[in-house]
C-alpha cells in the first residue's frame, strides 16, 4: 500500500518585469515530478542544489501551493486524500499525519520553551489530555534516547545532535503516517551524524515509518533509504532501489553524481571524476534532455527530444534516450 | 620515532601555537600547543569536528583572529631555518610586514567565498585591488592580470565575467573567484578553510581538481582544512587530526587510513557514511558529543568518549603532544614506531 503518490507535480514561479509586472518567464522549480512512497518505506530525493528537492517536499506538506499535479496521501488505511486541490480547512486535520524534521536543529526549536513543552505541543494542539501528554513525552524522549530530565530544560542546554533528537521526538509525537526530513543530518558533525542515522534506522524498524528523505550526501542516503529518486533541474531522471542505483546507475547524471564523491580511501585516489559545467537554470532549461550540455554521452537526439521517465527494468525508472545501450559505472 | 622522509623545504612551521579567547563567561582555549609544517608542493590536511580549532589555526597564521581571541604562545615561522625566517606570531597584525604576507606569500580561501568578496563591487574590481596591493602595476595591467587569474581558475569567458557582481554568479563560480582572489598576490602558501563544504559534490570535484592543478603547477604548500574524510583521502599527503584545540594524530595519508593510531581517529573513520554501505547498515558511533571548549575535560580531553580509556591515568594526565613532522598519536596507548 502506498502512503503517498505524487504525479506530474509542477511548481512554477512567474518571473515578472516592467512597470506592468508582466510575466516574462517562469522558474520551473519542479516540472512534472512523479513518485510514490510505500508504507514503511524511505524514499530519498537527491540532486544538486536548486534542483527542486525542497520545493517538492514543501508542496507535499502544503507549505507551498503546487502549480499543477496531484498528491494523493493516505492518512489512514483505506482513505486517500488529494492534497493539491484541497481547501485549507480540510487540510488542518490532515497535518498531524505528516510531520517534518528540519535541517537546522538550532533555529527549529523555540528557545523560550522547555523541551517537554516543545514535544508536547503537537499533542496539546490535537487535544491529548495533560496527563496522557506527560506520559507520552517520556515515551518519546526514551524513543530518541534522551534522558527524562531533558524535559524540564531549554533547547540551548543541548548540543546540535541532542536538539535534532528533540526535533525528531516532536515530529513523531502524533505517530504520523509520513515524515518529511529535509537534510536532517547535514548540519551535524560526523560523530553525531552517525548517531542520528542509527536512530533513524531504529525508528524505521520499530515504527515502520514512511519517510521522504531529502539529502545531498550520497553516503548518508545509501545508509538510510530503501529507494532513491535522482532529480535534475526540476525533474526526476532516475528512480531505483538504493543498492541497484548505486551499483548500476542507468542515467548518466546518476553516474556523474556517484563519480564525484571522494572515497574515504587513499587507495582509490584519483578515481573521483568531475562532470563538466554547471546545473542548468530552471528558468531557462536546455531543450531536449536538460542534462545534455554536461552529458558525455549526448547525441543529436538528446538536443531535440526530451526523454520521458520510463521503466527500464521492473521497479527502475530512468529518463535517458540511451539508457538501454549505455554501460555506466556505479560504486560497490 | 622516524621522521617521514620529505625533501621539500618547509615553507611555514607552526610550533606550540596557543590561542585563547578571553571572555566574561570564561576563557576558551581554542588552540593548545599546535605544531605542524607546511612544505612546498605538498598538501597538509587538517581534519576534525566543528569547534576543534581548524579555522582558528588558519586565521592565526594570517593574524586575523576575531577579538577577543589572541595568540598566547608559540611561533608561526615563515621560511624557518633560512636567513629570511620571520615569526608571524610576533608581528603586529596591522604592520606593513604582516599585510604583505597576508594575501601575498600566504593566500586564504574561505568556506563561503562571500566572506572574501564584497557585494558592492564587481569581481574584477576586487581582484584588481588585490593584485595591486601586492604588486606595483598600472590599473590596465592589473585588469589583464585579473582576467588571466579568472581564466586560470577555470571561469569561462573571463573578459566578460570580470564585470559581473558576485551575486550574479553561481556558488561554484564564486568559489573560483574566491580562489582567484587568493592567488592575486602570487602566494606560495595557500590555506583553504573548508573550500568545498558549501558546494555540491559535482562542484566540489571541480574545485578540488582545480586546487590540485594549481598546487602542482605552482608548487604551492597547501593547507586544506576539511571535516570530510573523503576530501582528506583524495587530496592530502599528510594529515593532522585535531580534537579540542590539539593535534591528536599526525600521519601520512595512507597510514592514517590503513592504521589509524589515535582512538579518536579510529572512531571517526568508522563513523563516516559510505556510498559502499550495505542496505540499512548502521554506523559505528562515538558516544556523546565534542564538549564545549570552555569545559574541557581534565587529562586527555577525549577520555569521556574514549572506548579505550585507562582509568586513573587518562582522566588525570594529558598525553604528550606529537613532535612536529613525526607520525604518531597523542595517546598513552600509542607505541612509537
Ligand atoms: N520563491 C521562489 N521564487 C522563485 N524561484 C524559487 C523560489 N523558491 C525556489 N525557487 C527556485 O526553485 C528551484 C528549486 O529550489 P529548491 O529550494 O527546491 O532546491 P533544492 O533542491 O532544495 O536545493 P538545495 O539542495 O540547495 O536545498 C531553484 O532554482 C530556486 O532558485
Ligand atoms: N570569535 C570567537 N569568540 C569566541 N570563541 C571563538 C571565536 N572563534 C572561535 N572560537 C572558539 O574557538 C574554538 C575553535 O573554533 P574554530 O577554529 O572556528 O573551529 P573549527 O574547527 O570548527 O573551524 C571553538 O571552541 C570556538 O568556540
Ligand atoms: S538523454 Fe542523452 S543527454 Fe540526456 S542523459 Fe541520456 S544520453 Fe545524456
Ligand atoms: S590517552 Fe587515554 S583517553 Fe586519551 S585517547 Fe588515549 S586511551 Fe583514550
Ligand atoms: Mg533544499
Ligand atoms: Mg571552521
Amino acid at each position: 500500500m502506498n502512503v503517498l503518490e505524487v504525479s506530474e507535480l509542477r511548481k512554477h514561479y512567474p518571473i515578472r518585469a516592467g512597470l506592468l509586472r508582466r510575466e516574462v518567464g517562469r522558474v520551473r522549480a519542479v516540472d512534472g515530478v512523479s513518485f510514490h512512497i510505500a508504507a514503511g518505506e524511505t524514499l530519498a530525493l537527491v540532486g544538486e542544489s536548486g534542483c527542486g528537492k525542497t520545493t517538492v517536499s514543501r508542496c507535499i506538506l502544503r507549505a507551498l501551493r503546487a502549480t499543477s499535479g496531484e498528491i494523493r496521501f493516505a492518512p489512514e488505511d483505506g482513505r486517500v486524500v488529494e492534497l493539491v486541490g484541497l481547501p485549507k480547512r480540510q487540510l488542518r486535520p490532515l497535518r498531524r499525519h505528516m510531520q517534518m524534521i528540519f535541517q537546522d536543529p538550532y533555529s527549529s526549536l523555540n528557545p523560550r520553551m522547555m523541551v517537554g513543552d516543545i514535544i508536547a505541543e503537537p499533542l496539546k494542539v490535537n487535544g491529548v489530555p495533560a496527563a496522557e501528554r506527560q506520559a507520552r513525552v517520556l515515551e518519546l524522549l526514551d524513543l530518541v534516547q534522551m534522558p527524562a530530565s531533558a524535559r524540564s530544560r531549554f533547547p540551548h542546554a543541548f548540543s546540535g545532535g541532542q536538539r535534532q533528537r528533540i526535533g525528531i521526538a516532536r515530529a513523531l509525537a502524533l505517530q504520523p503516517r509520513l515524515v518529511v526530513a529535509d537534510e536532517p543530518v547535514s548540519a551535524l558533525d560526523v560523530s553525531v551524524q552517525a548517531q542520528i542515522i542509527n536512530l533513524l534506522l531504529d525508528l524505521q524498524d520499530r515504527l515502520r515509518l514512511s519517510m521522504l528523505f531529502v539529502a545531498h550526501d550520497l553516503g548518508v542516503v545509501r545508509h538510510v533509504s530503501d529507494r532513491v529518486a535522482v532529480m535534475y533541474v526540476g525533474r526526476i531522471v532516475e528512480v531505483a532501489p538504493t543498492a541497484t542505483l548505486y551499483r548500476t546507475p542507468r542515467h548518466p547524471y546518476t553516474e556523474a553524481l556517484l563519480a564525484a564523491v571522494p572515497a574515504p580511501d587513499p587507495a582509490r585516489r584519483g578515481r573521483q571524476l568531475a562532470v563538466l559545467g554547471e546545473v542548468a537554470d530552471p528558468a531557462n532549461p536546455p531543450p531536449g534532455c536538460a542534462f545534455h550540455p554536461r552529458c558525455p554521452y549526448a547525441v543529436e537526439r538528446c538536443r531535440i527530444e526530451r526523454p520521458e521517465l520510463t521503466e527500464v527494468t521492473p521497479g527502475r525508472w530512468t529518463s535517458c534516450h540511451r539508457a538501454r545501450e549505455l554501460e555506466l559505472a556505479g560504486v560497490g | 620515532m622516524r621522521p617521514t622522509p620529505m625533501a621539500e623545504p618547509i615553507a611555514l612551521a607552526v610550533r606550540d601555537l596557543a590561542v585563547r579567547f578571553e571572555m566574561e563567561q570564561g576563557n576558551v582555549h581554542a588552540l593548545e600547543g599546535v605544531s605542524f609544517d607546511l612544505r612546498a608542493g605538498r598538501t597538509l590536511g587538517i581534519v576534525g569536528e566543528s569547534g576543534c580549532g581548524k579555522s582558528v589555526t588558519a586565521r592565526s597564521i594570517l593574524r586575523i583572529i576575531d577579538r577577543p581571541g589572541r595568540i598566547t604562545g608559540g611561533r608561526i615561522l615563515l621560511d624557518p631555518g633560512t636567513p629570511q625566517e620571520v615569526d608571524l606570531a610576533a608581528l603586529d597584525p596591522e604592520s606593513a610586514r604582516m599585510r604583505a604576507v597576508r594575501g601575498g606569500r600566504v593566500g586564504l580561501i574561505f568556506q563561503e567565498p562571500m566572506t572574501a568578496l564584497s557585494v558592492h563591487y564587481t569581481v574584477g574590481n576586487q581582484i584588481i585591488e588585490a593584485v595591486r596591493q601586492h604588486s606595483d602595476i598600472s590599473k590596465a595591467e592589473a585588469r589583464n592580470r585579473a582576467i588571466e587569474l579568472l581564466r586560470e581558475v577555470g571561469i569561462p569567458r573571463p573578459e566578460t565575467r570580470i564585470d559581473a557582481y558576485p551575486f550574479e554568479l553561481s556558488g561554484g563560480l564564486r568559489q573560483r573567484v574566491g580562489i582567484a582572489m587568493a592567488l592575486a598576490g602570487d602566494p606560495d602558501i595557500l590555506i583553504a578553510d573548508e573550500p568545498t563544504t558549501a558546494l555540491d559534490v559535482t562542484t566540489q570535484a571541480q574545485i578540488l581538481a582545480l586546487l590540485r592543478r594549481l598546487q602542482a603547477e605552482k608548487r604551492i604548500a597547501l593547507m586544506l582544512i576539511t571535516h570530510d574524510m573523503g576530501v582528506i583521502a583524495e587530496m592530502t599527503d599528510e594529515v593532522a587530526v585535531m580534537y579540542l584545540g590539539r593535534v591528536v594524530e599526525y600521519a601520512p595519508v595512507a597510514a592514517l587510513f590503513a592504521a589509524p593510531r589515535h582512538p579518536y581517529t579510529r572512531a571517526l573513520l568508522r563513523a563516516v557514511p559510505s556510498v559502499l554501505a550495505a542496505p540499512r547498515q548502521r554506523l559505528a558511533t562515538i558516544g556523546g558529543a565534542v564538549p564545549h571548549p570552555g569545559a574541557r575535560p581534565a587529562g586527555c580531553a577525549f577520555h569521556p568518549r574514549c572506548a579505550e580509556v585507562i582509568p586513573g591515568r587518562c582522566t588525570a594526565e594529558m598525553p604528550p603532544a606529537i613532535p612536529p613532522g613525526i607520525a604518531g598519536a597523542s595517546c598513552f596507548l600509542d607505541v612509537p614506531a
